[in-house]
């Protein structure tokens, strides 16, 4: 096996494992119960999926202009993915979309009176966890 | 060969996020699905590029990225402020308001 038999090897086996990391991603869009859980499973192929695929694409181009187009898409990700998945996750806050949770654990937050009604609601059906001083 | 499986899997992937940005059900689920679909359009031009001898459609995937994501945050903001060119002086309540 020469060099360069190991350099497709090794480009094969990150396109393939990029390419289950993307299609997982978008099984948990479909599966995922709310905006904020799929959000989770979207920045999968924004990082895992994206970067592999395109590690492998690396490996195949060599050191040419190709690469360096590559590593300027992977740095796109990497900046616009967050910024993009902030600006979603507030402006749907903003919208008050609420996430779906077990247990609100915003409802231990501040003080007894800064609790609203809907506060002293979630906090009624609650467990008070064990506290150590006791 | 490689190639092959990477724009399979990318091309389904694509389908998945067409059904959840048809699915919804609120805007921003159909927002986050447009950006992904957005995400996977460039990983095809990449992985189809490079299987049809074509890697120069980078140059179209990375405009393509950055259309993307001005696109998302301009539907975002139109969403939040209900305006594209929403004047925060004019309503400093609106830090507050989020923040709460």
């Amino acid at each position: 096996m020469s060099v360069v038999d190991v350099v497709d090897a090794l480009s094969w086996v990150a396109i393939a494992l990029g390419s289950f990391f993307v299609v997982t991603g978008a099984v948990g869009l479909i599966r995922m119960p709310d905006v904020y859980t799929r959000m989770h499973a979207a920045s999968v192929i924004d990082t895992m999926g994206a970067g592999l695929i395109i590690l492998g694409l690396i490996l195949q181009a060599g050191f040419t202009l190709v690469t360096l187009k590559l590593l300027f898409i992977l740095a796109l990700f990497f900046f616009t993915g967050p910024v993009a998945a902030h600006a979603l996750a507030q402006a749907a806050l903003h919208e008050e979309i609420e996430p779906k949770l077990d247990h609100d654990r915003r409802a231990y937050s501040g003080h007894a009176a800064d609790r609203g009604a809907a506060d002293n609601e979630l906090i009624a059906g609650f467990e008070e966890p064990p506290t150590d001083k006791e | 060969m490689m190639f092959v499986v990477g724009t399979a899997a990318v091309l389904l992937a694509l389908v998945l996020a067409v059904a959840a940005a048809l699915r919804g059900p609120t805007v921003f689920d159909r927002l986050l699905a447009g950006n992904t679909i957005g995400t996977l359009a460039i990983l095809l031009l990449a992985v189809f590029g490079f299987w049809a001898g074509r890697p120069e459609w980078l140059d179209i995937a990375l405009t393509y990225g950055f259309l993307n994501l001005i696109g998302t945050l301009a539907v975002l903001k139109f969403f939040r402020h209900g305006d594209l060119a929403y004047d925060v002086e004019e309503d400093g309540a609106i830090d507050s308001e989020a923040s709460s």
